[in-house]
């Protein structure tokens, strides 16, 4: 599937990202498309992650990270001097590795982002929990059990409640961190059916391990790897059937192939 | 004559099993002597009249309100400022030389006898500010002298909370300020809990502290201002003053059910308020 002609959502312009002196992440420039699945692929520690969480600016919570260059979120620097971080994050929701839900009920777990937002009334939540959770595919399994705690769920559904959770603040990017690797294969088929589905509305950026995974459900796949100084370079960057038929690095091709390492 | 390993695998575990075991039975001898002296002294007279004749004749009931009343004033002044400050440490900022001297402050804090405290308390309070002995003076020098255990305490149970849960609610468009109120606290709060038990535990109990401070009047404290004799210290002088051994057994009774009450029934209501969410 060709997205080339899509809405450009997000763009990097030769950012470069520090651990303290060491160099993670070396002049990466990428477009992101609108309404379309991006998957990050490599090999472990090629700053996958750390680029992912350039879009919502999660890699600020590390003490010691500089950050050079310019990320574009509907063509504003979210790493601008007057860019608020909070407002950012509304636009940007993440899903971890692992289901994180908070130790409360299922209802509390997805009101508590809109109700940081300022959303009280219980009538306007109610709607935000169904919502939430039809989009993630999880109402039916739940509806009767709003207020038991999330945890007593399986790790499939705990995984779709940090979807609903991340939703309900009406994202317009939303960030998969690994978010299929701690799942079975049954869990990890709904929640790419539901990445296939979301991306109608959204724009969706996996990190993922998994090479068929991003064959499957992506539409741009972007390749990264350390170069010979361990800075992590983003080697190739094209529509995810170009890239798994044709490879067009040896990189690339020998990764893809399962050569690697 | 050599042992084989097998017989010192055996002596070994005896010892440690003796150890443990006195540990227990020392325990056990101190809370059994007390109330089978001090239980058949308990009853509702006992707790409801106010002392006569120098704590003699009748019961306790004005210690017991004073105890109350000076273990609370504490509580509200120690609790904001120490849980404040295990926030500060372990959320807003980073090692630096500000908090090397926070957490000695701290450290130092905790090592000095509660004596010490009652002297500091005495000259500061009763007399350089003019409070007299008073619940006020005696609540202010135990808030300073649980202020560490409730810092470190908290600082604890604030730092085990998992960096997952603060990622998630700052990935939600969470400020720090909603993400510590909402998330990071309602999940340390068992072990902030701990540590205020312990501290009323050590306001209860304590003695120096208080006599020097909170003075040692019988009558029943109407205010803040007034001096008052907590049960910890009317022990003491019925015992240290001979006064009657009887009533004194039976306020050491009753300290210990108090301490072994509040233990059990925060704990509980706690695992409560958290089972109710967290059961897995």
């Amino acid at each position: 599937m060709e997205n080339t002609q899509k809405k450009v959502k997000i763009k990097t312009k030769s950012v470069n990202l520090f651990y303290g002196t060491s160099h993670a992440l070396g002049d990466i420039n990428a477009d992101i498309y609108e309404n379309s699945i991006t998957a990050v692929i490599g090999p472990s520690g090629c700053g996958k992650s750390t680029f992912l969480r350039l879009f919502n600016r999660m890699n600020d919570l590390i003490p010691g990270v500089t950050i050079n260059g310019q990320v574009l979120l509907n063509y504003e620097n979210v790493y601008a001097k007057d860019a608020y971080v909070v407002e950012l994050r509304k636009k940007v929701g993440m899903v971890f590795q692992k289901p994180n839900i908070f130790p409360m009920s299922i209802r509390e777990n997805i009101i508590i982002g809109p109700r940081h937002h300022g959303i009280k009334k219980k009538a306007d939540l109610d709607i935000i929990v169904e919502r939430s959770l039809k989009q993630a595919a999880l109402w039916d399994e739940v509806k009767d059990n709003l207020n038991k705690p999330g945890l007593g769920l399986s790790a499939g559904e705990q995984q779709r409640l940090c979807i609903a959770r991340a939703l309900a603040i009406e994202p317009e990017v939303i960030l998969f961190d690994e978010s299929c690797s701690a799942l079975d294969p049954e869990s990890t088929m709904r929640i790419e059916d539901l990445m296939t589905e979301l991306a109608k509305k959204y724009t969706i950026i996996i990190v993922t391990h998994n090479m068929e995974q991003a064959a499957r459900v992506s539409h741009m796949s972007a390749f990264f790897m350390i170069d010979d100084e361990k800075i992590g370079r983003l080697v190739e960057y094209r529509p995810t059937g170009d890239m798994f038929s044709s490879p067009k690095d040896k990189r690339t091709e020998d990764y893809i192939t399962g050569r690697y390492g | 004559m050599r042992l084989n390993a097998r017989k010192k695998e055996y002596i070994a575990k005896a010892m440690i099993w003796g150890a443990a075991m006195s540990v227990m039975i020392v325990l056990v001898a101190i809370i059994l002597y007390i109330l089978i002296r001090g239980l058949p002294v308990l009853s509702f007279s006992f707790l409801t009249q106010n002392p006569y004749n120098m704590g003699r004749s009748g019961g306790i009931a004005s210690t017991i309100v004073g105890t109350i009343y000076i273990t609370v004033v504490a509580l509200l002044i120690a609790v904001p400022f120490g849980i404040g400050t295990a926030f500060y440490l372990a959320e807003y900022t980073r090692d630096s030389i500000i908090t090397r001297i926070i957490r000695f402050s701290a450290e130092s804090l905790a090592g000095i006898p509660s004596i010490i405290y009652g002297l500091f308390g005495y000259i500061f309070f009763v007399i350089y500010l003019g409070m007299g002995w008073s619940i006020l003076a005696g609540g202010l020098t135990l808030a300073f002298m649980i202020l560490p255990t409730i810092i470190r305490t908290s600082e604890e149970a604030i730092r085990a909370v998992p960096q997952i849960y603060r990622e998630s609610s700052f990935s939600l468009g969470a400020t720090k300020w909603q993400t510590i109120i909402k998330t990071v606290f309602p999940s340390a709060i068992q072990g902030i809990v701990n540590g205020v038990i312990l501290s009323v535990g050590r306001c209860i109990a304590e003695t120096a502290a208080v006599i020097f401070t909170a003075g040692s009047v019988l009558s029943m404290p109407t205010s803040i201002f007034d001096s008052t004799r907590t049960m910890a210290v009317h022990f003491f002088i019925l015992a240290s003053e001979g006064v009657s051994m009887q009533n004194a057994f039976g306020t050491a009774a009753l300290l210990i059910i108090l301490i072994f009450i509040i233990n059990v029934g925060v704990n509980s209501l706690v695992n409560r308020f958290i089972s109710k969410n967290q059961k897995r």
